[in-house]
């Protein structure tokens, strides 16, 4: 059991994808179909399950979850805190230390960084239950560093399958705690000059062959929290041409700051109004997100992020690719009418140019 | 607030000191009482590009010529459902066309005929086209044969002894009248094709636009396009000579154009492969073919000469000037497949698969009739029209080789006459009393009508425009017209038709004509009414180009592709809102251009 503790998202394999939860495999995958994600690794299912052959743990926490009155909210939180406490006071397992460190160690070699920065990430995962009964659920811990730090953090990621959210959607879903499981993935940080999230359609009118990409400076969070109006633009997939471009205001950042904490600080004047990325970079996103939608067959929701400190032209990462599901479920009628006859449809292309179409 | 409507045609003041400008063109295709309901109540709008100045009495002719040609095949020959012809005038020396609608009750009646005779062409493309082209090298080989030359003191011996009896002055005479009947027969010819190609393209373009609603139309133009494209030839046929002197050692003798030194061996060699090409490929205006002040390169060296030495510039600068071939086709089926697989079903994807055929089985007529026509066959014209000129001249009918342009064609005839009765009677002629005041006057009308600056558009502009070759051919619809409407006074970014993607800032210079490309600067903005695509060789010297006026698939917008120039076309304004030397961003691919102080 204990060789399956670690999983490199480089040498992710499908089969592995109960043991690394949606959010580590989709990474995983994400490596295979060559996108470049920024490195790491999956602490599996394996080792949040060691947590739970300590006995005190089982019955302290099965106490308090049959404790709970599902109408009272406020009793539900302290419960909730309660759990989460529990599971972040007990000792983690040595095999899971061991594991832990010697992947980190190994991290921080790959980066050629000391206590590299990571991201923590929790990745749950569930037998015969649909990945979207997670989503949102799991906490996520950017700028760890330090084995210390890491072992940490795990923990949070673990005890945050216990959030009062979560409980409660589990018993209004039915679903049992005991079905659920956490594994943690642990990232390297990138420090992005900026980020932001890119559609391989255009969300306002479906069309297949753009990429939309929204990007603000910083991290990505200004961006998708909506606190900043971003820079927003419209590539095509095939010919790589920016078909559109909207420079916003952007007057804040999510930025790491020189403590390793992330603040929102304010955008220096020169920037607030000029464009967050090159040209070259917009490209290199927009070929990114349509490899991934070919990877994964359907339209592509991504986000992403150009990290400073790699060299131009390698800079840009993804962080994460799921699938888009607004257009993607809209059914399209086909284009062409009445077949192959073209002598039709020359005649209909005549009797009413396309301009007076479009503007109807 | 903007106006609704333009200036009626009968309200506008031309300049000064004109009066009688009128007899310089036919009654026909003037603005007045006998037809005055009816033109005041059209839409006209001056076709700049194609006709970006006044035009003299003779390079009417041409005016007349072609869209009454574009005319009779959409309304007699191919039927098309909802388009007749384009009615043209001359107001103030400048063309003005009117697209003609079919009324919408028989609209129904012409589908069927459109049908079975445009059909017709579809299924058999290959076949005529290549019938066509033989077509128009024996009418330039006919119209070469003509003999302009000047009447003899005494006829050739077999005339009298091989009982002949028809003398030089009804060869003149006769291969005058020819010359004019050839001339709208090449016109016939250049629009034999033109508006089907443009129709099949436009019905690919509309299925490509609805399937991809924000596919930039570069991609769907970069699909269709050629690779080895006669109207491209005479540009690779520069480098081939290019390189040519670079190898040969005769770099050096290019550094001044205009006084390039080939006596020597090497230099004689490299001069007979020029020779080997110049017919027919620098049968190549330097304008668009339509006006007699058009240089072509062949009978002006020092064009071809300057482009060479700036190709020896860049082989000696390292760069490859050749055109990666290979990489082109790769790209265009990389470009095709992929946007095949974006499509939703198999039904669409065989539905484009078939319009992209159709639209490539044209496509070869759209880009190369501009070669054979306005290059190769309006060159010959030109020349011929120029010799018989000359000889007018000499012979002392006319005071001036150009005279004759100032000539309506009709007017010709009777010079002619004037010249061959009194030969035949061996008497003084009347001609050079008669036409060379009237001539010197017409000149000073000629010079204040280019000096004037005639208005974009005239009359009420319909609610929408639906006329498909309006829209294809001069990039004219309901939201340009607007915008000409409208932008007299808003001082705003200047839009247009994004003809050639990306964004450049860079310094603005205005080129009215031929002669201005020489001022290019490298790096500047080219600012035109329209270019010619046989300004081509200057395109590597410039950062973007903006037109006035021209749609994607102007002639104009296809070479800024082709060399990748960012390129605004349509803009209505450039020319009068820019100034040289200003700072401007051109977005190609937005289609905007913008002043920056």
């Amino acid at each position: 059991m204990s060789d399956e503790l670690v999983v490199w998202y480089d040498r992710y394999e499908r089969s592995q994808k109960e043991l690394v939860g949606g959010k580590n495999a989709s990474l995983g995958e994400m490596m295979v179909a060559e996108l470049p994600v920024p490195p790491g690794f999956a602490l599996t299912i394996d080792a949040y399950q060691q947590i739970w052959s300590n006995k005190d743990l089982v019955d302290e926490v099965n106490d308090l979850l049959r404790s709970i009155d599902h109408d009272d909210y406020v009793a539900n939180m302290e419960t909730s805190e309660r759990i989460r406490a529990a599971i972040e006071a007990i000792p983690v397992p040595e095999s899971v230390i061991d594991a832990l460190t010697t992947a980190y160690a190994a991290l921080c070699v790959h980066c050629d960084v000391e206590d590299v920065p990571v991201a923590v990430r929790s990745s749950a995962t569930a037998e015969d239950l649909p990945d979207a009964s997670f989503a949102g659920q799991q906490d996520t811990f950017l700028w760890v560093r330090g084995i210390d730090d890491v072992v940490h953090n795990v923990r949070r990621c673990w005890s945050s399958l216990f959030t009062d959210r979560a409980i409660a959607y589990r018993h209004q879903m039915g679903y049992l705690h005991q079905a659920i499981s956490m594994s943690v993935g642990v990232q390297k940080m990138v420090d992005p000059k900026a980020s932001g999230v890119a559609f391989t359609l255009n969300p306002t009118n479906g069309d297949k062959s753009q990429v939309a990409i929204d990007a603000s400076w910083g991290l990505g969070e200004a961006v998708v929290s909506g606190e900043v109006t971003p820079d927003n633009y419209l590539i095509d997939k095939v010919i790589h041409e920016i078909v559109h471009r909207n420079i916003s205001k952007k007057e804040i950042e999510y930025r790491l700051t020189d403590e390793g904490t992330v603040e929102k600080l304010p955008v220096d004047a020169e920037r607030q109004e000029a464009a967050c990325m090159t040209d070259e970079e917009l490209q290199a996103v927009a070929i990114l997100a349509r490899r991934a939608e070919k990877h994964y067959g359907a339209p592509q929701d991504v986000e992403w992020a150009i990290d400073r400190h790699l060299p131009e032209g390698e800079n840009v990462v993804m962080l994460q690719s799921r699938p888009e599901t607004v257009w993607s479920q809209k059914k399209k009628a086909p284009i062409a009418k009445g077949g192959g006859d073209y002598m039709s449809s020359i005649v209909s292309t005549l009797v009413s140019p396309l301009h007076t179409k479009k503007d109807s | 607030m903007a106006d609704s409507r333009f200036p009626s045609p009968f309200e506008v003041d031309g300049p000064e000191g004109i009066e009688g400008w009128e007899e310089l063109y036919p009654y026909s295709v003037t603005f007045g009482d006998a037809r005055k309901d009816y033109e005041d109540n059209r839409f006209w709008f001056w076709d700049s590009m194609h006709w970006g100045t006044a035009m003299t009495p003779f390079d009417s002719t041409f005016f007349e010529m072609a869209i009454a040609t574009l005319s009779q095949m959409n309304s007699r020959h191919y039927r098309i459902p909802p388009a007749d012809g384009i009615d043209f005038r001359v107001l103030y020396g400048y063309a003005y066309l009117s697209p003609v609608g079919v009324d919408p009750s028989n609209i129904e009646a012409r589908v069927p005929q459109f049908m079975e005779r445009a059909g017709h062409y579809f299924m058999n493309w290959d076949s005529l086209y290549d019938s066509w082209l033989g077509k128009v090298k024996s009418t330039i080989d006919e119209i070469e044969a003509l003999d302009f030359s000047a009447l003899p003191e005494m006829e050739e011996l077999p005339i009298v002894t091989e009982g002949i009896a028809l003398g030089s002055g009804y060869r003149l005479q006769k291969d005058w009248h020819t010359f004019k009947d050839l001339i709208m027969k090449t016109w016939q010819y250049h629009f034999e094709f033109l508006n089907l190609g443009y129709a099949a393209y436009l019905d690919y373009f509309g299925f490509c636009k609805e399937a991809f609603p924000s596919i930039p139309d570069l991609a769907i133009a970069k699909m269709v396009a050629g690779v080895e494209v006669d109207l491209f030839r005479p540009n690779e046929e520069l480098k081939v000579l290019a390189q040519k002197a670079v190898d040969m050692g005769l770099a050096r003798a290019f550094d001044d154009p205009a006084n390039v030194d080939l006596s020597s061996a090497a230099g004689i060699e490299w001069q007979a492969a020029y020779d080997a090409v110049k017919d027919p490929w620098f049968n190549f205006t330097s304008g668009n073919g339509f006006y007699h002040f058009d240089k072509t390169w062949r009978d002006y060296p020092e064009i071809p000469h300057a482009f060479i030495k700036d190709y020896i510039t860049k082989i000696e600068a390292g760069v490859d000037i050749a055109r990666p071939i290979e990489a082109i086709i790769a790209e265009r089926d990389r470009v095709v497949a992929e946007y095949r697989d974006l499509l939703d079903s198999d039904e669409d994807r065989e539905a484009f698969d078939g319009k992209l055929g159709l639209a490539r089985v044209v496509f070869p007529y759209v880009e190369n009739h501009n070669f054979y026509i306005e290059h190769w066959t309006m060159s010959v014209i030109w020349r011929k029209v120029k010799e018989l000129g000359a000889v007018l001249a000499k012979e002392e009918l006319m005071s001036a080789d150009d005279d004759i342009m100032f000539l309506r064609r009709d007017e010709v005839d009777e010079v002619l006459w004037d010249y061959y009765s009194n030969w035949a009677v061996n008497s003084p002629t009347a001609s050079a009393h008669h036409w060379g005041p009237k001539i010197a006057r017409r000149r000073e009308i000629h010079q204040k009508m280019v000096a004037w600056n005639p208005p974009k558009a005239l009359g009420e502009p319909p609610e929408v425009i639906t006329e498909p070759f309006t829209i294809m051919l001069w990039g004219i619809t309901s939201d340009s017209v607007q915008t000409w409407l409208g932008s007299e006074d808003d001082g705003g970014d200047l839009i247009g038709m994004a003809a050639s993607p990306g964004v450049v800032e860079g310094k603005a210079r205005l080129v009215f004509n031929p002669e201005d490309v020489g001022d290019l600067e490298d790096g500047e903005i080219m600012v035109a009414p329209i270019t010619a695509p046989s300004w081509a060789p200057a395109f590597p010297k410039i950062k973007a180009c903006v037109t006035d006026i021209g749609g994607m698939m102007s002639h104009a917008a296809i070479v800024c592709r082709e060399y990748a120039v960012p390129a605004v076309t349509g803009t209505g304004f450039g020319t009068n809102r820019i100034e040289t030397g200003q700072m401007i961003r051109v977005d190609g691919s937005a289609g905007t251009v913008t002043i920056l102080e």
